[in-house]
């Protein structure tokens, strides 16, 4: 009769494994119908945990003995006490420290690739919110684009594999995570690159990043190549990597496109996006394999846990990418929108520099998925 | 409004601001009103969902200085 403590690395690991979990959900069942841990294999009963204050004999039938139990709630406080109720009914459960909050937080590393002259390109997979951010390092320098505000993880990765972070990019500016790239900056002296017509009120120096601008890392052992991609916002750049990668930001993801309204535009935006993915995309070799900035669901993980596809993969099988009719594609982008993300407007603020709000607020902020994409 | 008692649950984390509320207004009579103190965020949505479960009225809720208040009718 144990209660064990259920690391969010070793939910991770169950779905990448594609292992079997049986999730009791004790949260709200709003936070529960907006958010939760996914996993091809995951199965979930949602009750809040204040109707099991009296005890857990009530649910007892709706939880398999078979399988392996794990408790979730906001923040943990909760699913330890439905945990131990449980396991005094003779069951064995496992609670997540540091609740939903932590699983927000999550980062894992994966590696993508390998570039030119001995170089690499990691994958920062942020599980929970489904963000994506990379690091691509060359002869003992590294670069980090769309970094999360989790910027002690990239820091000491960089230490671990003793490189030293010179450049900081953004894609575009976030709406539904705060940007790391600014604390980076300050702790790395790095220069931070963002996109001119999406910095216009940021309150902060910067580097504009304009389309045809290349930046290499390591001594000339490896090109980022800007390209400008408007649509998901007015600002948004793709970057190609050393000739293999294309990082597509919010504008292409593997199974869904940017939708364009985060920013407020969504009618004037459409054009940009369409011109983005159906000429600018188009003129690129197909054997790129595209990066996003998020994924939106599960099945857009590979074997390894990480989150790519070659270009031409996605010309023919992402629904996006596929549509001929001019009419239908500003439909499909403008109309019956996924709700926002949460707090994005406030978050938006944030990556300009225009409001400072505490971690704690932070965090609540981020809380949620993404919802960058439209499918 | 006539409040009948009031619970401090200021600076306990969740699922402790509830567990003290639900067992104070096991104290009271139907219709009384439990005024309650608490810090923790999530205790907001928390609260007003527990009170709509367990049949009590939610009267009013506030927020100050970073201290939520309740008013709550046991029902």
């Amino acid at each position: 009769m144990t209660v064990n403590a259920m690391s969010v690395k070793e939910v991770t690991k169950k779905i990448v494994n594609k292992d079997e979990l049986f999730i009791l959900d004790v949260r709200n069942e709003d936070d529960f119908k907006d958010w939760k841990i996914e996993g091809e294999n995951f199965e979930h009963f949602n009750i809040p945990y204040f109707e099991l204050l009296d005890g857990v004999e009530g649910i007892m039938d709706e939880i398999p003995a078979n399988k392996e139990l794990l408790v979730v709630c906001a923040k943990e406080g909760s699913s330890v006490m439905v945990a131990e109720m449980l396991s005094e009914e003779g069951l064995t459960a496992s609670y997540l420290p540091g609740g939903m909050k932590a699983w927000s937080e999550h980062l894992e590393p994966v590696k993508v690739g390998n570039v030119n002259d001995g170089g690499e390109i990691y994958q920062f997979v942020r599980i929970g919110k489904g963000c994506l951010s990379y690091m691509v390092v060359s002869n003992g320098e590294a670069a980090l684009i769309d970094a999360t505000r989790m910027t002690d993880i990239y820091l000491e990765f960089a230490e671990s594999i003793g490189a030293k972070i010179t450049h900081v990019f953004d894609t575009h500016l976030h709406a539904d995570h705060i940007s790391g790239g600014r604390k980076i900056v300050e702790e790395t002296n790095a220069t931070y690159w963002l996109p001119p017509k999406d910095a216009t009120e940021v309150t902060f120096d910067y580097a504009p990043l304009e389309g045809g601008n290349v930046v290499t890392i390591g001594n000339t052992a490896i090109d980022i190549h800007a390209l400008y991609s408007p649509g998901h916002t007015i600002g948004s750049t793709s970057f190609v990597v050393d000739g293999q990668f294309l990082l597509s930001g919010d504008i292409l993801f593997i199974d869904s496109i940017g939708r364009p309204d985060l920013a407020g535009m969504a009618e004037d935006w459409v054009g940009d996006l369409r011109e983005s993915l159906y000429s600018r995309y188009r003129e690129l070799s197909e054997e790129l394999v595209v990066l996003p900035a998020h994924f939106m669901i599960i099945d857009e993980l590979n074997d390894d846990g990480s989150v790519s596809e070659k270009l031409g993969t996605l010309f023919a099988k992402n629904h996006g990418l596929t549509i001929e009719d001019e009419n239908e594609f500003r439909k499909l982008v403008t109309e019956n929108l996924p709700p926002q993300p949460n707090a994005y407007q406030e978050i938006r603020e944030t990556n300009m520099g225009k409001v400072n709000p505490e971690e704690e607020k932070q965090r609540e902020m981020e809380i949620g998925p993404n919802r960058c994409a439209v499918r | 409004m006539e409040i009948t008692k009031v619970l401090d649950a200021k600076g306990l984390a969740c699922p402790m601001p509830i567990v003290k509320t639900k067992k104070a207004i096991n104290e009271l009579e139907v219709g009384q009103i439990l005024e309650v103190h608490a810090t923790d965020k999530g205790a907001k949505s928390d609260l007003a969902a527990w009170t709509k479960s367990g049949g009590h009225e939610l009267v009013k809720d506030t927020e100050e200085n970073e201290v939520l208040k309740f008013w709550i009718k046991k029902g």
